[in-house]
């Protein structure tokens, strides 16, 4: 079945996930449905402990068994250890047929192919794969389907009880005998723990993993001890100097510095641009410089931002630290300057929920003014690819680029016209990640085209000095250098779908095929 | 014009490719790694074999690893590997074999 967004949905993934073809980003706007909720146990005795020795006993505790859904968070992102030391023991417990329900997977945790391999794991659900669980569910070694769902969705998904977390793990930088955790205040502090606090709500089992145990009580708490059933010490959880790893420093590349001065002068032209206004950015090179040239306009003009959301790095919080913003909202810290500013008064932790759900009763990026992403691909129709490679290989994650980009009244993507020889700007992407009708821009090192929906924006920009050019033009000029891609030769199998933050089916992920030449 | 002896030219670097050739067989052999094969596999023998067409090599074994380079790129190397594997120091075989 055709979706809106012109891919084509098999009947049989749509039959097998009981799901429906995605109908647009408002479609369930105002639809009414009962939250899930946990099975607890009750702790009403005193002498009881949630202190558990080891890993392991922690599993038998919580009845580990064959077919299990886990719960995994990613805010030590390539620095993670929780993900590969629990998945350890439950294959020496020779445990079959998991179904991984994380955050996030990168390549801190390429261990876990040998546990694909030998269907340990047979399930996973995640924001997006790197490294080498991404090549290994391409090649179609995953049992089950991947599901690539965004921030937003991962809640949606668990709040209306789609997924069903058996156990949930979190890593906890501090935590207390009875379970209150904290991201900061250890010895490898993650900042915040947003993207577990769904799963602390909703799993039946919720075990707190630290390396850092702290008296009672360790307050304010970041996730209560009222929804932690034990409490397990290990000698490191994460590495957290590796938070930053694939995270933009700012750049001296001076075609990224064009594109956020593009950027910048395209914001600061649109009505939103006013004192009071709120902005979000990616950790990309040009976003980053976008932020750092945008700070110096609000200077100059003295306008202030009243709230940021982030995905937050060193340039957002520079801007608290100046007092250019009176608040920042964080569901996720990409350095450690950004883990050391939650200690901030006016740097407020909120969840995965409120950052991004869009099954709740209204979430932060509705808020949003501004939101600059970045994007493998952008085709004509302003259709997003942030998962699968050009060359057809599971390679990123969609993380809150779809959320960000339906809520925000102006999103911009910044992407260079060419990576390497691969055009961004395409006729069709690889794999729909973000509907082209929440886009508003493509900032190029080419040009910059305006999603000819936005007749409001391109009447704004009527007299603004930047090279605008329409989607098709930057197409034509990519492939005038690069030549026409042939489209990617895929088995049929399909291996994965995008789902849409509301749960419809976006697009399916195929298995890669190996290259053959055609033609003479 | 005959390859003498193997010879090498360019790089592994993002954009570059990496072009050997080896004295052939009695044809050409053509063994191509891409990071955009998919996209560009057929697109890149396409030139290389135009290029060895106008060098007037019909008996070569040649290997290509690409990093993404553009045509005019695919096309630099290997007439600099040829140029290399002829000992053809002079008059570069820049665009082609020269006629005169």
């Amino acid at each position: 079945m055709i979706n809106a967004v012109g891919r084509d949905i098999p009947e049989e993934i749509l039959k097998i996930t009981g799901k429906e073809p995605f109908m647009g980003i408002h479609h369930f706007d105002g639809s009414v449905y009962k939250k899930d909720g946990p099975y607890t146990k009750c702790v009403i005795n005193s002498e009881g402990s949630k202190m558990v020795d080891s890993i392991r006993d922690c599993l038998v505790k919580c009845g580990i068994r064959d077919g299990m859904t886990l719960g995994f968070h990613h805010h030590f992102r390539e620095g993670d250890y929780v993900v590969n030391m629990v998945m350890e023991e439950i294959h020496n417990m020779g445990i079959k047929d998991i179904t991984i329900c994380a955050s996030s997977l990168g390549k801190a945790h390429d261990k876990l192919v040998e546990y694909i391999e030998d269907g340990t794991i047979t399930g996973i659900q995640s924001s997006g794969v790197r490294g080498k669980i991404g090549r290994a569910i391409s090649e179609g070694k995953l049992k089950g389907l991947a599901i690539m769902r965004s921030h937003g969705g991962r809640v949606r998904a668990i709040e209306t009880g789609e997924v069903r977390i058996d156990i949930a793990f979190i890593g906890a930088p501090t935590c207390d005998d009875y379970g209150n955790c904290r991201g900061i205040g250890g010895k490898s502090d993650c900042g915040v723990l947003s993207y577990s606090m769904v799963d602390a709500d909703y799993a039946d089992k919720v075990v707190a993993i630290t390396d850092c145990l702290v008296p009672f009580p360790n307050f304010p708490a970041h996730i209560s001890m009222t929804k932690v059933d034990y409490v397990v010490v290990v000698d490191e959880i994460g590495n957290p100097e590796k938070i930053a790893t694939g995270a933009a420093k700012p750049t001296t590349d001076m075609r990224k510095l064009m594109m956020a001065d593009y950027c910048t002068e395209f914001v600061v032209n649109t009505p939103y641009f006013k004192d009071g206004f709120s902005y979000q950015t990616g950790v990309g090179g040009a976003s980053i410089a976008s932020t750092i040239s945008l700070a110096k306009i609000m200077k100059e003009r003295n306008v202030r931002m009243r709230f940021g959301v982030g995905g937050l790095t060193k340039p957002m919080c520079d801007l608290l630290e100046n007092g250019q913003v009176d608040a920042l909202l964080d569901t996720q810290d990409f350095d450690l300057d950004a883990v050391e500013s939650v200690i901030n008064p006016k740097h407020f932790r909120i969840s995965a929920g409120e950052y991004a759900d869009p099954f709740n009763k209204g979430a932060v990026v509705n808020k949003l003014d501004f939101v600059i992403l970045a994007a493998l691909e952008v085709d004509v129709n302003f259709n997003c690819n942030v998962v699968v490679g050009s060359d057809g290989m599971i390679t990123g994650a969609q993380g809150g680029h779809p959320d960000t980009a339906a809520g925000a009244k102006c999103t911009i993507v910044i992407t260079p016209l060419l990576q390497g020889r691969i055009p961004a700007v395409c006729t069709d992407v690889t794999t729909v990640t973000t509907p082209g009708e929440s886009i508003d821009v493509v900032i190029t090192d080419y040009g910059i085209a305006i999603n000819p929906n936005r007749q409001d924006l391109i009447q704004c920009m009527k007299d603004v000095d930047l090279p605008f050019k329409t989607i098709e033009e930057l197409r034509d000029i990519a492939y005038s250098i690069t030549g026409k891609p042939e489209k990617v030769q895929f088995d049929d199998k399909v291996v994965g779908i995008i789902e849409s933050r509301d749960g419809t089916v976006m697009d399916v992920v195929r298995k890669i095929k190996e290259f053959q030449f055609t033609g003479e | 014009m005959e390859i003498k002896k193997p010879a090498m030219a360019g790089t592994l670097e993002s954009s570059d490719c990496q072009v050997t050739v080896e004295p052939g067989d009695g044809k050409i052999d053509f063994v191509l790694e891409s990071a955009v094969i998919n996209q560009y596999g057929n697109r890149i023998r396409k030139v290389i074999m135009e290029t060895l067409k106008n060098l007037d090599i019909d008996n070569v074994r040649i290997t290509v690893v690409d990093k993404g380079a553009l045509d005019c790129t695919i096309k630099a190397r290997v007439e600099g590997a040829v140029s290399r594997s002829t000992d053809q120091f002079e008059n570069i075989l820049w665009g082609g074999r020269r006629k005169s």
